[in-house]
């Protein structure tokens, strides 16, 4: 036992002891996770609104990928500047729909538009389906802090369990109840180790910033800029197009969103979040500064490579200053995340299939699903090999599929029916999935195209293939459907 | 507004298009590789631009309850 692991320990006790403190106080739905921090004035809603999307992905993810790969992390810069753009329209229009119609759930919404509860049940399949990588991403990050923070006296293996069964705790001890206040403790103190971290390490190994980006373009030249194959620059742009469109399709942000008191707050948002996004950039210094300073990561352990640099830049202490920060960055959202897949299982799966279900039996099952689900996730980190952004861009990959039903289901005439939602959502994710497990390439798939095509992004790829499934089984639903009903195409 | 709104289009293509035209490292701006300065300067005047979309946009002119004047 070191100092920074009696840190890290502490912290994530009292994370769990302001949890059960929490149970009569504020209440915290994964719906009211954002509604009750609205309640604040002024910069802290500022602050954390836009903290909601500091989890572990960005903290060790994004510092990772800088690490690893170079500029392929700048897709993490760009791709939420353009969610808030498109929300400022998007986000709106889905509210007073939903305000309208008293829903509370991505899944709701799709039953009700389409008018369909098979679509409700599919698209929250879909939503359970992608958050599993981001719980698993959250593991990993829990796994890499308690490993590197004992300096290796703990197993990561071992510490993947530790912080599974810590994340799985927190949510049955705290369950809805959870505390507002572990979201702002997290908010700050990331906020404050990201900025030291990103100013302190490039001045303090490289005397500045161009100074460290001349010597690793020098060491690794063409690491700075996108490649000609591969992670090019084809790859940055379908990348952040899909993970810009599937920004507000996780079930929890879509159910975030619902709640707001004040359309207007989306807007005044799309204008103020974007630059919160720059806090990205010290991530990425610290990623950086870590390529020539602390070497040989590869593989899935590039996320590994601030906590390198730290310890042997900084004294226990504050090793696990820096761990305890990680730790609040995967436990605070690790458990919404846990919290969010129970609840869809148990409210839109389980009782769209049993409609007569009584609501403390729901209640008690998404309980019930909450260490399965846990388990499913701890299983699939120890398959490991992953990188953390690996693991977020196949969420994203299955998450944007519901993209299209989506927009159309908000145009004055809906163009697509409800089996073409459902056929393209299938398609799309069916595609995903394919390509993911088979680890085959789309040109493989389909040779007739050029071979730089394989540097899109499939979760781009499955949507387009996607759209054009729900376009043509639309024109065919839709045609067979008028002489019926005689109603205008 | 209708034209102001046209401006958001901007940040989109300048990250999703523009992009692919300054992929080089060289030379630093403020000390950051080119392309990497590329889109931070986007996302700062995204930010900008959405600042003048929502200062002009008539639908947040008035008080939230005048939204059904705004526009149709």
């Amino acid at each position: 036992m070191n100092g920074a692991l009696v840190i890290i320990g502490l912290t994530a006790v009292m994370a769990l002891g302001l949890g059960l403190a929490a149970r009569r106080g504020l209440r915290m739905t994964l719906e009211q996770w954002t509604v009750a921090e609205r309640a604040f004035g002024g910069p802290f809603v500022f602050l954390l609104t836009a903290g909601e999307i500091y989890t572990t992905f960005t903290f060790l993810g994004g510092s990772g990928y800088a690490y690893g790969k170079g500029a392929p992390a700048y897709y993490i810069l760009a791709y939420g500047t353009l969610a808030y753009i498109l929300s400022y329209w998007l986000l709106p229009p889905i509210w007073r729909y939903a305000k309208q119609e008293r829903l509370i759930s991505q899944s709701h919404f799709f039953a009700k538009k389409y008018d369909s509860p098979g679509l409700g049940i599919l698209a929250a399949v879909v939503g359970v389906v992608a958050l599993v990588p981001y719980l698993v991403l959250q593991l990993k990050g829990l796994g890499i802090i308690v490993s590197v923070a004992s300096y290796g006296s703990i197993s990561p293996a071992l510490a993947v369990w530790i912080g599974a069964a810590t994340v799985t705790i927190y949510v049955m001890i705290s369950g809805v109840h959870g505390t507002a206040w572990n979201a702002v403790v997290k908010d700050f103190l990331i906020l404050a180790v990201v900025v030291f971290l990103g100013i302190y390490l490039p001045l303090h190994y490289y005397g500045g910033y161009a100074e460290m980006f001349r010597a690793i373009d020098a060491a690794k030249p063409g690491f700075l800029a996108f490649k000609p194959t591969g992670e090019s620059v084809l790859w940055f742009q379908s990348t952040v197009a899909l993970t810009a469109l599937g920004f507000f399709m996780w079930p929890h942000a879509f159910a975030a969103a619902l709640t707001s008191r004040h359309e207007r707050t989306f807007r005044r948002n799309a204008v103020i979040l974007p630059l919160y996004q720059l806090i990205l950039l010290f991530v990425f210094f610290c990623g950086f500064a870590a390529i020539l300073k602390a070497p040989g990561l590869s593989g899935g352990d590039i996320d590994l490579s601030l906590f390198r640099l730290a310890i042997q830049t900084f004294d226990p202490w504050f090793v696990g200053v820096i761990g305890a920060a990680g730790v609040l960055t995967a436990l605070v959202p690790g458990s919404m995340i846990l919290l969010s897949a129970a609840t869809l299982l148990a409210n839109d799966v389980l009782r769209a299939l049993m409609p007569d279900i009584a609501d403390d039996r729901v209640t008690l099952t998404a309980r019930g699903f909450v260490p399965v689900i846990a388990l499913v996730a701890v299983y699939f980190t120890l398959q490991g090999g992953q990188t953390i952004v690996a693991l977020l861009l196949m969420g994203y990959s299955f998450v944007t599929q519901l993209f299209p039903a989506l927009i159309c289901s908000l145009l004055a005439r809906n163009p697509m029916t409800k089996q073409g939602a459902i056929a393209g959502i299938v398609v799309g994710v069916a595609t995903v999935a394919y390509v993911t497990l088979t680890h085959s390439t789309f040109v493989s798939l389909l040779p007739f195209l050029p071979s730089q095509a394989n540097d899109v992004n499939v979760g781009f790829a499955a949507l387009a293939l996607n759209a054009l499934a729900s376009a043509a089984v639309s024109l065919a639903t839709r045609s067979a459907a008028v002489p019926m009903a005689s109603r205008p195409g | 507004m209708t034209g102001v709104r046209w401006l958001a289009l901007l940040p989109v293509l300048g990250i999703l298009v523009g992009t692919a035209f300054v992929n080089q490292v060289e030379p630093l701006v403020f000390g950051l590789p080119l392309v990497l300065a590329w889109i931070v300067g986007w996302v700062v005047v995204g930010a900008a631009l959405m600042a003048i979309v929502y200062a002009l946009d008539p639908i947040d002119a008035k008080p939230e309850s005048g939204r059904e004047g705004g526009q149709r």
